[in-house]
């Protein structure tokens, strides 16, 4: 349930100007600070995430007006100009070519903070005072897809050649006005340059010529190479010379602005950064909430104020109707609820005027062009993303919405050649794909500077679809991140209305008459019934029904009698639980008291099973065993790794389908790999040792395709002072303190993950438990491990069922014990577990305790033998033990050794 | 006579104070006190006085013998005590040497926060469920309001064992609030940690195998307020008394209302640090009111019964109580980690 950190990244991001919202929410920065706005929309259910003050970024930038400009004294490329600051004049020192007296341009005064973090101070440059800085567009953190105009051409400066070999110069330093350079092209003096408009310049030549350019690095007394032919001053690229040849010639330089403004004035202001943008999580069901209505809608109902909204008005008069030229045709409705579209023509396609460019730029969109900019901003207003096609590349005027066919590709706007499979859904023309629905339009069918009509596409798609289409593309668009939470059908008009009004506007074209609207199921209006008790008994709170219906009126809901009508953008409203959110949100979650309703009627606890678990997992701290919690899924290649043959049937283990990768692909059916991973890892980093527990399922396939997951106490340690006796040791220690019985040991020669000498099954009574010893050295080889890895694996089920009830008991001993030592010799082959079993059979009643306390093999003994020496206690409960019954104990042990084993008294 | 008594007791006393250890004194103690010591000599010439001066000199006598005694006794305690100065001088360590110890291992970090938040729902009533981690659809996704389309379906998302996408690893705890409801009998209270799969990557923040814990609540009249009650006191009970939560609605498939409960910054109460991203809260835990659907799929009548339902990051909580910096350490399980905590 919790959203872990990548659910949230499927949550969709919206970036809200402050600004923007307050065109239909009057929520003033000053009376509505950024905290108090945040903490209230956050409460509401629009959590924010964080808020920028776009304005902090950008301090102390003026624009100034360029009133006299000198060449540096001291540098060969630096100029020395006076500005109006507005309220003051400054000497600014700039290395930059583009600027001429006249000129207006940002300047950052000393103080001034730059995007990024910047800091501007007054200083001195080669001795010259400067106070503060030109700026690039760069230094502003804008492009010139903000401000087109400020594209920069330089013309090569004959004055900034560097020859790229220094003995054989292309243009001789000694070139003088009218000397031939190549062809037509020959050398001339700048002697005036005047303003002809945005980028253009009248400049005066010597030998004497007038000619009009866009390089802007121009200034009297400049050397050009000028073509006499074409009548123009040459580029760089003109003279196919490179960049390294001319480094000062650059297309690069000082935003000069042509926008509506003064010395003195803001450039913050200017560029719209006076407001503050707040960037919201929105939770996937609520994709109405990803524009600026939406969340005015929100921040309305949050703050009680009134939402003004706009009936988008189309003049449409241009004449001639849509329908006349276009045909629509939905081929797949189940994936396309709805097509709306209009036309747009004589398109003139222009930058977008700087409000638009500034809304956009402050919601995290780049400004392109007048028509492009108009969809987006469409988009980030109504949440309803918008396609532009060039109409005339639409083949036959017919707009199919269909699925892909087999074998068909679309370059899309990014430039990328895009293969299409059926489960595709595209809008195409009568034959090809012109756009991936609901993702990207294709670069076919891209508005471009001589578009002359535009078809307007609103349309509702499926959201699954252009989530798996947009996924398996590989491309998450704004318009696709929207569409698959499943948009409002009934928002298509509104919309390609809206991006009409503001084509008209911007005076971007003239919007034809008529809409189509391809509709092919009706919208079917829901309605909930208002049961204010029911959501009071939900909530815990006495809510009267009049502040009920006031929360519902202000988020867009209707009420008729006690019927709700759901508005068409809230799909995910359907049940009195989620109008019982709806009043839970605006009633305040904070409001609803803490309280515990329901009586305490459970009586809790560990089971059993779970105190056995805890107890264990105590036993094994208790031996100085860490806990480890390793990963469920391992390699195939694993079970190569500790021996098990290739038809074992335990390899038989769940597979992933789509496994992150080999590595964690299967299920494991074993802990061994997993406990031996980590022993490993601890082996690797030159750990001195590691001695280590887990109580970690193991998953067993089972015939309906789940699994059984049984619990496996896996036992792992590396280390001095470890041997296969300490580990059973550690084995015994938890039979004995959980009560499990006696455990039996029995050798077990055939386990290829282990020493074949150094491994025991261990079983109580007939139940097998488990298995533990010291690991094979070829599969510690394996793991790169050069050292002995001892490892238990026991069932957990198997422990569990040996559990003993509760202890019950038994009275001290009265009658003090007698202690009796026996030395046999038996057979060298003869386990030791055989015959303290057969002396604990034989022993009878008076036998309390067998100790093992010698083995011996060697001279002393007969070639082939070893003797063994016990020490027995024994006692009777009821009386001090007489010597004869413990003769008698004794006898029956050594016979009963002798019969069995051939073992003799030594 | 009395001139004898006099030198003995001179000579006795003298001689016991020079005593330098037990074995002396008692030597002493034979010389003069023994019974053939010099006192019984002395007394011995008692026959010789008249019968009015024997009890004066028998009383000397007898107060002579105590006085010997006391002194021996006095001198004894002396020397005792000093030859136990001096033993326990001998024995003296240097206590800044290390202690002997055995090796005690040391729980997993992430199951001591495991534990103890068991522990907190135990004491209130709780029971804790274990459910299969190899999961079908139908209890991961489908009983849970999520439907066929939803992206977390996605094999991009969660991990399958069939190409009908019908089992899976289940991608939540949350399947456990449908095996509860379907097999407990009312009223319910549980608790269900365990571990969960998502495809996600291995990095400092994620992991394809992380742990959660699921809570639920079904009963006759719980409402939204036992929801913030409980979960109030539970984070009361992991991060401190007097921690500030907030309760902010959310989206859940299978709760309505969902919420989210934030804790107010700890590191800057509240004010926005880097702790908590500028914030002023902590994300804690998912919660809401269990969705009338899931109910009523489960056979619970809705009209009837309401829960609520909860659940958590282990990890991160984990992470959060022992300032663990990087998801990795949790399962690369070394040594020098492990034995920190």
């Amino acid at each position: 349930m919790p959203s872990s950190p990548r659910e949230r990244g499927k949550v969709n991001k919206m970036k809200l100007s402050r600004k923007w919202l307050n065109e239909f929410v009057d929520l003033p920065l000053d009376e509505v600070d950024d905290r108090a706005f945040d903490e209230a929309m956050t409460v509401s259910g629009s959590k924010v995430e964080v808020t920028e003050d776009l304005s902090r970024e950008m301090q102390g930038v003026k624009v100034c007006r360029i009133t006299a400009l000198k060449k540096h004294p001291d540098s060969d490329h630096m100029w020395i100009a006076q500005a109006d600051a507005g309220d003051k004049t400054v000497q600014i020192v700039t290395g930059a070519w583009n600027v001429h007296v006249g000129d207006l341009v940002p300047a950052a005064l000393d103080g001034a903070v730059l995007p990024g973090g910047k800091t501007i101070a007054a200083g001195k440059l080669r001795g010259e005072t400067s106070e503060g800085m030109f700026c690039s567009l760069k230094e502003l953190e804008l492009t010139t897809h903000d401000f087109p105009y400020a594209e920069i051409t330089a013309a090569a400066i004959l004055g900034d050649y560097k020859p790229l070999d220094p003995l054989k110069p292309s243009i001789s330093p000694a070139i003088a006005p009218g000397d031939r350079i190549f062809g037509k092209v020959i050398a001339a003096r700048v002697t005036g340059v005047a303003n002809a408009g945005v980028n253009r310049w009248r400049v005066a030549l010597e030998p004497e010529a007038v000619c009009e350019t866009a390089c802007q690095n121009l200034h009297e007394g400049d050397l050009v190479a000028y073509d006499t032919a074409k009548g123009s001053i040459c580029t760089l690229a003109d003279l196919h010379a490179e960049q390294k040849e001319f480094p000062h010639c650059i297309p690069d330089g000082i935003f000069i602005l042509h926008e509506d403004c003064r010395p003195g004035d803001d450039m913050a202001v200017l560029l719209g950064r006076d407001d503050h943008v707040v960037e919201f999580e929105i939770t996937p069901n609520r994709p109405d909430c990803l524009c600026v209505i939406g969340l005015a809608r929100e921040a309305a109902a949050t703050f009680g104020r009134e939402l003004k909204l706009h009936e988008p008005v189309v003049k449409a008069a241009a004449g001639g109707n849509v329908n006349d030229l276009a045909k629509i045709v939905i081929e797949e409705p189940e994936l396309c609820p709805r097509y709306t579209a209009r036309m747009v023509k004589n398109v003139k396609i222009a930058p977008s005027p700087a409000w638009m460019c500034e809304r956009l730029r402050n919601a995290g969109m780049r400004p392109i062009n007048n028509l492009v900019d108009i969809t987006n901003y469409v988009m980030l207003e109504y949440g309803q993303p918008m396609h532009a096609f060039d109409f005339s590349c639409v083949g036959e005027g017919e707009i199919h919405v269909r699925l892909a066919r087999e074998g068909e590709s679309i370059r899309t706007l990014d430039g990328t050649e895009r293969k299409l499979t059926p489960s595709m859904l595209c809008i195409c023309d009568k034959e090809k794909p012109v756009a991936v629905a609901g993702v990207m339009g294709g670069e076919n069918s891209e508005i471009v500077g001589d578009t002359a009509m535009v078809l307007f596409e609103s349309a509702n798609f499926n959201g699954p679809s252009v989530r798996r289409t947009a996924t398996a593309l590989g491309m998450r668009t704004d318009a696709s991140s929207r569409f698959e939470k499943g948009l409002d059908v009934a928002g298509t008009m509104k919309a390609v209305d809206r991006a009409c009004e503001l084509v008209e506007l911007l005076g971007a074209g003239e919007v034809m008459d008529g809409v189509i609207d391809m509709l092919p199921k009706p919208i079917e209006p829901k309605t909930v019934k208002l049961e204010p008790e029911k959501i009071n008994a939900l909530l815990g709170t006495d809510i009267d029904e009049p502040t009920m219906r006031s929360i519902l009126l202000k988020l867009g809901f209707t009420l008729d009698g006690d019927v709700i009508g759901v508005p068409s953008w809230r799909g995910d409203v359907e049940h009195y639980s989620d109008i019982a959110e709806e009043v839970a949100r605006f009633y305040g979650y904070n409001e609803i008291p803490v309280r515990f309703t329901g009586a305490l009627s459970t009586a809790g606890g560990f089971s059993p099973l779970q105190q056995f678990e805890r107890e264990l997992g105590q036993t094994c701290r208790s031996l100085g065993l860490d806990e480890i919690i390793t990963y469920s899924f391992i390699s195939p290649s694993y079970y190569d790794k500790i021996g098990w043959a290739k038809d074992d049937p335990r390899r038989d283990s769940l597979r992933i389908l789509n496994p992150l990768g080999e590595d964690t692909s299967i299920m494991r059916t074993t802990v061994l790999p997993s406990m031996l991973e980590i022993l490993t890892r601890n082996y690797n980093v030159r750990n001195r040792e590691a001695w280590l527990y887990e109580i970690g399922k193991i998953y067993l396939k089972k015939p309906d395709g789940t699994a059984e997951e049984p619990k496996v106490l896996s036992l792992g340690a590396f280390g001095p002072k470890l041997d296969f006796f300490r580990l059973k040791g550690w084995v015994e220690e938890i039979f004995a303190a959980m009560a499990l019985g006696r455990p039996e040991f029995e050798a077990e020669s055939g386990n290829p993950s282990y020493h074949p000498g150094r491994c025991a099954r261990v079983y109580v009574g007939k139940q097998l438990v488990g298995v533990l010893g010291q690991i094979h050295p070829q599969v510690a080889k394996n793991y790169g491990v050069d050292t002995e890895l001892y490892c238990a694996e026991l069932s957990f089920e198997a422990l569990w069922a040996l559990k003993g009830g509760t202890p019950v008991f038994r009275p001290l001993p009265r009658f003090p014990a007698v202690t009796r030592d026996i030395a046999v010799v038996c057979d060298l082959r003869t386990p030791v577990g055989e015959l303290a079993r057969c002396i604990r059979e034989s022993g009878g009643k008076y036998l309390e305790e067998l100790a093992l306390f010698d083995v011996y093999a060697g001279e002393r003994v007969a070639a082939g033998k070893k003797s063994v020496a016990f020490s027995l206690t024994m006692r009777a409960e009821d009386q001090t033990l007489t010597d004869e019954h413990a003769e008698e104990t004794l006898s029956a042990i050594l016979a009963a050794l002798a019969e069995r084993f051939g073992a003799v008294i030594r | 006579m009395k001139e004898l008594m006099q030198r003995l007791r001179d000579a006795s006393i003298q001689a016991v104070l020079a005593a330098n250890d037990v074995e002396d004194l008692e030597q002493l103690r034979v010389r003069y006190l023994g019974k053939k010591g010099e006192l019984t000599g002395i007394l011995r010439q008692m026959g010789k006085l008249s019968a009015e001066e024997r009890p004066a000199m028998g009383q000397l006598a007898n107060q002579l013998r105590g006085d010997i005694e006391t002194a021996i006794e006095a001198r004894r305690k002396e020397l005792t005590a000093a030859m136990l100065e001096k033993k326990l001088e001998l024995e003296t360590v240097d206590v800044t040497l290390p202690g002997e110890t055995g090796r005690l291992g040391h729980k997993h970090p992430m199951y001591n926060v495991l534990d103890q938040i068991k522990d907190i729902f135990i004491g209130m009533g709780f029971e804790i469920v274990d459910g299969p981690e190899v999961e079908l659809a139908d209890y991961n996704f489908t009983k849970l309001n999520i439907d066929e389309g939803h992206p977390s379906r996605e094999w991009t998302d969660t991990f399958y064992f069939n190409q009908d996408s019908s089992v899976l690893l289940r991608t939540q705890t949350s399947p456990m609030q449908i095996h509860a409801m379907e097999t407990r009998p009312l009223p319910i209270r549980i608790i269900a940690p365990g571990r969960v799969y998502r495809k996600d990557e291995v990095d400092a923040t994620h992991s394809p195998m992380f742990h959660q814990i699921e809570g639920m609540v079904i009963d006759k009249g719980v409402t939204m307020a036992d929801l913030k009650a409980t979960l109030n006191l539970v984070v009361e009970k992991i991060y401190g008394k007097g921690t500030v939560t907030r309760f902010r609605p959310h989206h859940f498939p299978f709760t309505e209302p969902s919420c989210e409960l934030d804790i107010q910054c700890h590191k800057c109460g509240g004010k926005g640090c880097p702790t908590c991203k500028g914030e002023g809260w902590i994300e804690v835990l998912g919660a809401g009111m269990v969705h009338p659907k899931v109910l009523a799929g489960c056979g619970i009548d809705p009209e009837v019964y309401s829960g609520w339902a909860f659940g958590m990051g282990l990890e991160r909580l984990a992470m959060g109580e022992y300032k663990i910096t990087d998801l990795r350490l949790i399962f690369e399980n070394d040594e020098r980690f492990l034995r920190q905590f």
